[in-house]
């Protein structure tokens, strides 16, 4: 594997701290999905996520001589830079449903576009995981259909889980400075909107849902503010390894 | 005796999975799963049937779907063939000659 400059590395990091922080969320839900299908199905994208994370923190750490658990086990909050949508509870499942639909959207445009990336390793990262989150984004929409036009109950949940999610999908297109020194290497955040958009809003139409129009949240991930949400799950994720420090099974 | 998938502790109705696990194979059933429709069983069957790169087809069928024999009358059915070898091609010989048998 080729090293990453820091500029490079940066924005593996992004991505790879995005795929992890959602693959840990979601991996909270094992035994807890409303039927045992699904909580292979959603074991099995977390499990692709988790795959998604690994390749990509284990590049970035070639800037700085890590490897990827260094990264996921031994920083602390400030230096993640997932997006605040990733962090956010599971809540019910209709909630764990709106987060995938919006993150697999983004991440599907993410690496179709990614694929073209003059780097070379992030194109190939790229052309695995997008076979991947398009088979998330089908589930995600599957869900969304049968939530939004199933009952009563399952429509008043499925209207309140977008409006709560849709706030943080903002700050998955944002562009921070760095980005511009990544021209034809990075997919810069900004461009991938109209398509993102192209993509869920069939989805939604066809759900009866209305795209929702409320406030935007803050943000602040990519420079590492993160919602009171993060350190929780980083909590969680890290207590084995810092307290057995090279612990194997 | 209920049907599998029609108790009212079963939410989801019982859907049988039939994986094909080569180009020139037949469809295999490899076992059952719970789907409340046919779009997600299929789905199901690939996250439940296909993890480890299984097959590269996947048929579901609704198991209220599936006509079977009784298995209490097996006697019946299946045990009238015992004794009759002549259905069996294995009394003849092969002629001098002919290739590939």
């Amino acid at each position: 594997m080729s090293v990453a400059s820091a500029d490079v590395a940066e924005y593996a990091t992004w991505l790879g701290d995005d795929s992890l922080i959602l693959a840990q969320r979601l991996g909270e839900l094992i035994s807890r999905a409303p039927e045992l299908e699904e909580d292979v199905a959603l074991g099995n994208i977390a499990l692709d996520l988790l795959g998604h994370a690994r390749s990509l923190l284990q590049y970035a750490g070639t800037a700085t001589a890590q490897n990827e658990d260094d990264l996921a086990y031994w920083r602390t909050e400030p230096d993640f830079r997932s997006a605040h949508l990733m962090e956010q509870p599971n809540g019910d499942f209709a909630h764990v449903i709106a987060r995938q639909l919006v993150s697999a959207h983004y991440l599907y445009e993410l690496y179709a576009r990614l694929q073209a990336s003059a780097d070379l390793t992030l194109a190939a990262i790229a052309a695995k995981a997008v076979k991947e989150v398009n088979y998330h984004r089908d589930h995600a929409a599957q869900w969304t259909l049968r939530l939004a036009l199933g009952t009563d109950e399952s429509r008043r949940r499925m209207v309140a889980a977008l409006s709560d999610v849709w706030p943080y999908v903002d700050e998955l297109f944002r562009d921070e400075p760095f980005i511009d020194r990544l021209d034809g290497i990075a997919a810069r955040p900004s461009t991938l909107r109209t398509a993102f958009d192209a993509a869920i809003e069939p989805v939604l139409a066809e759900a009866d849902l209305a795209v929702p129009r409320g406030f935007t949240a803050a943000g602040g991930g990519r420079r590492g503010v993160h919602s009171e949400h993060l350190a929780f799950v980083l909590a969680e994720m890290q207590v084995l390894t810092r307290a057995h420090p090279g612990a194997k099974w | 005796m209920t049907t599998p998938g029609e108790s009212a502790s079963e939410t989801w109705p019982l859907w049988e999975v039939f994986v094909r696990p080569g180009r020139g194979l037949s469809h295999v059933h490899v076992g059952s799963l719970h789907a409340p429709d046919e779009a997600l069983a299929v789905r199901n069957a690939r996250d439940l049937y296909t993890r480890r790169s299984e097959g590269v087809s996947v048929w579901v069928v609704p198991a209220a779907a599936i006509t079977t024999s009784d298995p209490d009358a097996k006697g019946a059915f299946f045990e009238s063939p015992a004794g009759k070898d002549y259905r069996h091609a294995s009394h003849y010989s092969a002629s001098n000659g002919v290739k590939h048998l």
